[in-house]
């Protein structure tokens, strides 16, 4: 049963460990919520980045979402921002390669470059697939 | 969209945009009255009369990267496909408020699939000083969540898009849905 007691353990919890997060800067994960994005399933792939998330018990990172970027052939998109502010867009996700995304480049600095996008000659080139 | 809950999540984007500090969702399903209806209203910038009257041609749109917006479109089109209505009100400075209705067993009416979901999803969407009243009814139980009464547990400390804040707000609105059917998973 849900309660709302839960709830105050998890603001006991973090209060204790407060200080241990002030001041660091992590990942921001940003995802595609326009009407495309939405269509095409974006939803799922933001719940599974928020449970990878809790289940790794990443802390630091940010997640919140956007309207439309303006190529939503390519949704469901992720942007991801490095701490070092370096960007990486992710295209085509869903639930599965969120899951992927989240452990390998959020936990360990991993970019997967085959769901990434890819510009060339000014010309979104889609990732390959293996 | 697949389900009217996808339909829920892409309007309240409206509101976001709209830069509304309390979005109300409403849905009350009653099978007595064979009506699905989903209300979400905000007191974000609001529109003008002249802009309300198009705002559903799928060609209108204040987005600027491309020339359609389809939400408002689409919603319409879902409602009236069900032998619905679908009312869109606006003022500017005031807010705006959609309303969309469903014959219930209709059997072109989508599911209204997982809510839960999507209250998640659009807690993540609010910015920080924007609040969320969900309200859902079916025939005589009602569920509420309010974000207001969420963050004054957590206190100013504790951000509610935290994590495991999040995650149990999943399991609550998911738990509290599943009570509202009688413990059966709609």
């Amino acid at each position: 049963m849900k309660s709302l007691k839960e709830l105050e353990e998890i603001r006991k919890n973090t209060l204790e460990n407060i200080n241990l997060r002030k001041g660091r800067e992590g990942y921001r994960i940003i995802v595609g919520m326009a009407t495309c994005g939405i269509a095409a399933g974006a939803r799922p792939v933001l719940t599974t980045i928020m449970e990878e998330i809790n289940k790794l018990d990443l802390k630091d990172v940010t997640v919140a979402q956007t309207g439309c970027i303006g190529a939503c052939r390519l949704e469901p998109m992720v942007e991801v921002y490095s701490p070092d502010g370096n960007k990486v867009t992710y295209i085509k996700m869903d639930a599965e390669k969120a899951k992927a995304m989240v452990e390998s480049h959020i936990k360990n600095n991993k970019v997967i470059d085959e769901y990434t996008m890819t510009v060339i000659d000014g010309k979104v080139i889609d990732p390959v697939t293996k | 969209m697949k389900e009217i809950s996808l339909h829920i999540l892409d309007i309240v984007q409206n509101s976001i945009s709209a830069k509304a500090s309390i979005i109300k969702l409403i849905v009350l399903e009653s099978t007595i009255e064979n009506k699905l209806i989903v209300i979400i209203e905000d007191d974000g910038k609001g529109m003008d009369k002249e802009f309300l009257k198009t705002v559903s041609d799928p060609f209108i749109t204040t987005r600027t990267t491309r020339k359609v917006g389809l939400g408002i479109s689409l919603l319409k089109a879902s409602a009236e496909r069900c032998q619905g209505n679908f009312m869109i009100d606006s003022e500017i400075g005031i807010g705006t408020k959609v309303k969309a209705s469903f014959q219930y067993d209709h059997i072109d009416r989508a599911p209204l699939g997982n809510m839960a979901e999507t209250i998640v999803s659009i807690i993540l969407s609010l910015g920080e000083n924007t609040e969320l009243i969900y309200f859902h009814r079916y025939n005589h139980q009602e569920f509420t969540f309010d974000t207001r009464e969420i963050k004054k547990i957590l206190g100013n400390e504790v951000s509610i898009f935290q994590s495991e804040v999040v995650d149990w707000i999943k399991d609550y609105v998911k738990e509290g849905l599943k009570n509202l059917y009688g413990g059966v998973e709609n």
